[in-house]
């Protein structure tokens, strides 16, 4: 049935419904409005982006792992940063602490990631044409683009880029006599942020009503690939999080520039007392944080929804507990709202806000807990085929697992006072947040790289990415979590001024060639995708043989999507291994009437109405017809 | 010439490693073996998990077998005994689970690799499983959290009235100790007074300030209450007492304090330690300048005897600076008190 419904839209191909011959360079590749020329855009400049935070973690990495080194070969790149001695300078590893979060949470793993996949799959796996506002969509990109190249402006200046850590609480990123990068710098990432903030939130506001308006004919929610409900919350939060951060902003660029004291009190600093009194940092912290959090689950989010696909595709099995997944999901977004002060138990906050916080916070480990059991279930007894997105997919649980167990400690008070700000924590994001929502989008982009690009990316040297960066990962930010038992804390820029946190130079260093090591095969990964998608094999129509949407249109599908008409669904998106059926999945399109051999019997009793609700529709087109 | 030889090394090794992939890619071709649904790396890949759990794992276990006395610091203070239990007791849960969704997770890619012919098994949901894992998650966390609860609830109550009160001040790049001296209150303070000789912006009109004193190193008694006090004033710092379990944020413009009871001299965790060298430290935890590595201030725990003693031999910011009380209308009959 599969290749029917395959062949039907080959012929409807030859039909006139080309969009693609009016596009010229500019209107096809720069200012595009089809929304999977603007995925490939945000992908493109994720791994750009990607490229330069990675980048800048090894600089730092060198640091903290050869602390000795004569880093002088960095001179030509890094100039002035580089003293007389040939070591790095102390505010500039701050800046590249600093620089390497923001472009990593932000750039890659929200534009990146949501950008990529939600613009790309979203219209694909509903049935839609293109997005609601395609024009948006453009601003949105280019929004980012330019937030982007504000950005990479800043790591050029004199004063260096923003370095008062990913967070850049005030006062210290409010005032330029506190460190240099808050002068410049600090507007520059201020700038940034705000067009970052425009660019996601119209990219939002599109994801949110397209799945809601754009759905093809039987797609209902309850038959929405999981990818799509995530996508589909991420934009929920992101939209309703993304504006608080921005007031955030706004107030601090009120207290820098305008002398206003919102976050700034009683602040004697270079020989001065300053006039601010009554502001404070404690309520940027709130603010922030109420963005901060959601973020986690606007950059995992994704990465859980393609998974899910990803997983019971190459398990041939239904994803375990579809309802469950999106009860879980659901459940996450609203608990991301109210866990934000678990970042300030020993803020200085009331302790009283910080045991309703603890409470709220562990509540989430449930829905949490829930969906890797439910990835496990999934796997449990499937016909498990290990394609490049598979491997990523199955890195991505085991990556959840250990930086989700990790917030258990994190998330009580009293565990936290010991463990806050310490490498404990830089262990869990990296590996829960960072790490696995990293994994997610290489898994997406095996997985629909033949969609994006009608060509297949080299599985073999998939392969070899993925088992030494799970490896590398894990030889990373493993060890960290005994340092960070230790107490070493975050953001220093060398472990000797303390008897305590003088010792495990071995695993420092251990640390940082694992992260050399990482990194590098990382772009076996760029070669990969940059070659196959000029030299790849070619794809066939439904490589993985999936069940979902976007596999019924043509292999490079033009501006519309689909030639003819859209597919109307008729089931959901995971009847792989249906008892009965002579394949082992059976695309959403085929009508529940043409499988009788495997309807379960509520399915079964379903086929009177869709045959009636198709006789109709028979009816009405070919009235219409003859009208004409 | 040397880097040349590297560079065409290298560049050699490239095109080899090309070459192999480009003969490979091309004899699947022939072979037919790239239209197969799962080829013979399936088998490798489900064998590599194997590895990796058998391995990674040993790894995990052996190191952190072998370095527990080094990550794992000692104890110095009454309430870390408790926060160090609680942590112990997550790690166990958290270990459990850890070990058995992991062995899970890469048992089943072995196991349940392609098999031409097999068909999965259509096994789409099962309420009662799902109640089951919702439920036993929950009551669980609600162990840890409301233990955590009531230990965070002892550790964040107030502070005993007759714990020591000592205020720590953060700046870039230092911490600077104020004692309350013998009434044991501090006196007020302004950032506004902030001079070269008046570094806390000590209130010296309030009566209650006439007795403080600076200490460059923390001094406080084994077995009783401190009350640190702590305050900003530039940028946000945190102090980081790592053996104490101790942390709290100093904010400029919001006074923060934490109390607790040190439970062992220097001299004992030297001796328990074999360390002659230890001493407890303060270090900062939140990002706060250049600096912010090299925040250090020593901690000395001492028996309540000494602490008595070396009180006695501090001298008060105004004995050291009488300059510092004029202007202020402290009458020179209290001033002499306490001289």
């Amino acid at each position: 049935m599969a290749t029917a419904t395959v062949a039907n839209h080959d012929a409807a191909a030859h039909d006139h419904h080309d969009h693609e011959h009016h596009d010229n360079f500019v209107t096809k590749y720069i200012f595009s409005i089809d929304h999977k020329m603007i995925a490939k855009q945000y992908l493109v400049t994720g791994i750009f982006w990607a490229v330069i935070g990675g980048f800048l973690s090894i600089l730092f990495r060198l640091q903290l792992g050869f602390p000795d080194m004569d880093l002088e070969f960095l001179r030509p790149l890094l100039g002035g940063w580089i003293d007389e001695s040939g070591k790095l300078d102390p505010t500039f590893y701050l800046a590249l602490v600093t620089m390497h979060g923001t472009i990593m949470v932000f750039f890659v793993l929200t534009a990146g990631l949501s950008g990529t996949f939600s613009n790309f799959l979203i219209p694909l796996q509903i049935g839609a044409r293109d997005m609601a506002s395609g024009f948006m969509n453009m601003l949105s990109y280019w929004l980012f683009f330019i937030s982007g190249v504000i950005m990479f402006i800043s790591l050029f200046i004199k004063t260096g880029p923003a370095a008062g850590g990913w967070v850049v609480y005030p006062p210290l990123s409010a005032l330029e006599q506190a460190i240099p990068g808050s002068g410049l710098g600090m507007t520059l990432w201020l700038i940034a942020m705000t067009f970052f903030i425009a660019s996601s939130l119209m990219g939002g506001i599109n994801y949110i009503t397209t799945v809601i308006n754009l759905r093809t004919k039987g797609m209902s929610f309850s038959r929405l690939p999981l990818t799509i409900w995530a996508f589909f919350l991420t934009a929920v939060i992101g939209l309703l999080s993304f504006p608080v951060l921005f007031a955030a902003a706004l107030l601090l660029v009120f207290d820098r520039s305008f002398g206003t004291s919102f976050y700034l009190a009683d602040i004697y600093i270079g020989g001065e007392a300053l006039p601010n009194t009554g502001g404070s940092p404690v309520l940027y912290q709130h603010l922030f944080w109420f963005l901060g959090h959601p973020e986690v689950y606007i950059v995992l989010l994704p990465a859980l929804g393609i998974t899910s696909e990803v997983i019971a595709t190459n398990s041939r099995k239904p994803i375990f507990g579809y309802k469950a997944m999106i009860i879980s999901m659901l459940g996450i977004t609203i608990l991301s709202f109210i866990v934000w002060a678990h970042h300030m138990f020993v803020s200085g906050m009331n302790p009283f806000l910080g045991s309703i916080f603890m409470f709220l916070t562990l509540i989430i480990a449930i829905p949490s807990a829930v969906k890797v059991f439910n990835y496990l279930t999934t796997l449990w007894r499937g016909n498990l085929v290990f394609t490049p997105a598979m491997l990523f997919s199955i890195g991505l649980v085991s990556f959840f697992i250990s930086g989700g167990l990790t917030g258990i400690f994190l998330g009580n008070s009293a565990i936290d006072i010991q463990l806050h700000d310490t490498y404990f924590v830089v262990a869990h994001f990296h590996l829960v947040m960072g790490s696995a929502s990293f994994f997610g989008m290489l898994a997406g982009i095996y997985h629909w790289f033949p969609k994006m690009f009608g060509r297949m990316m080299d599985a073999r040297l998939g392969y070899v990415h993925f088992w030494i960066s799970f490896v590398g990962v894990y030889m990373v930010f493993f060890p960290m979590h005994y340092i960070g038992i230790a107490g070493f804390p975050r953001r220093y820029y060398s472990w000797t001024n303390f008897a305590f946190t003088d010792m495990y130079t071995d695993l420092n260093m251990f640390v940082s060639a694992a992260a050399i090591i990482t990194f590098a095969a990382q772009f076996i990964f760029v070669f990969n995708f940059f070659y196959s998608m000029f030299k790849g094999r070619k794809a066939s129509a439904n490589p993985w043989r999936s069940t979902t949407l976007e596999w019924t249109t043509p292999i490079n599908p033009g501006h519309g999507n689909w030639p003819g008409e859209i597919p109307t669904v008729y089931r959901w998106p995971y009847d792989y291994s249906k008892p009965g059926a002579e394949e082992d999945f059976i695309p959403q399109t085929v009508p529940l009437s043409a499988t009788p051999e495997s309807n379960l019997p509520h399915e079964q009793e379903q086929v009177k109405l869709e045959l009636e609700i198709m006789k109709e529709e028979a009816d009405l087109l070919e009235a219409n017809e003859s009208k004409a | 010439m040397y880097g040349f030889l590297i560079a065409v090394g290298v560049l050699l090794l490239l095109s080899i490693i090309w070459m192999v992939y480009r003969i490979q890619t091309l004899v699947s071709v022939v072979k037919g073996s790239d239209k197969k649904i799962a080829t013979g790396s399936n088998k490798v890949n489900a064998i590599l998990f194997i590895v990796f759990l058998v391995a990674i794992g040993a790894l995990m276990f052996w190191y952190s077998i072998k370095e527990f006395h080094n990550y794992h610091l000692p104890i110095g203070s009454e309430h870390g005994v408790v926060t160090d239990r609680l942590f112990w007791i997550t790690m166990a849960v958290t270990g459990v689970v850890f070990l058995i969704t992991h062995v899970l997770l890469f048992i089943f890619p072995y196991k349940y690799q392609y098999k031409e012919g097999r068909k999965a098994s259509f096994y789409p949901d099962n309420n009662k499983l799902e109640v089951i894992w919702t439920a036993v998650p929950g009551v669980v966390l609600a162990g840890l959290v409301i233990s955590g609860w009531m230990a965070w609830s002892d550790i964040t109550a107030p502070a005993p009235e007759k714990a020591h009160v000592i205020e720590i001040m953060g700046y870039q790049f230092a911490w600077d100790v104020r004692y309350a001296g013998k009434d044991n209150v501090l006196g007020d303070h302004d950032y506004r007074l902030i001079t070269a000789s008046n570094g806390h912006g000590i209130d010296f009109t309030d009566k209650n300030s006439l007795d403080d004193f600076p200490a460059p190193k923390i001094v406080i008694p084994k077995g009783e209450p401190v009350l640190f006090k702590i305050r900003a004033r530039d940028v946000l710092h945190s102090v980081f007492a790592p053996h104490m379990r101790l942390k709290m944020d100093a904010v400029p413009g919001m006074p923060t304090r934490f109390w607790f009871v040190p439970t062992k001299t220097t001299e004992e965790m030297r001796a328990e330690l074999d360390d002659p060298e230890f001493e407890y430290e303060i270090a900062c935890t939140e990002i706060c300048g250049r600096g912010h590595f090299s925040m250090k201030k020593v901690i000395e725990v001492v028996e309540p005897a000494a602490y008595q003693k070396w009180l006695t031999e501090q001298k008060s910011f105004i004995q050291m600076n009488p300059a510092l009380a004029k202007g202020g209308e402290v009458e020179s009959k209290e001033l002499a008190e306490i001289k």
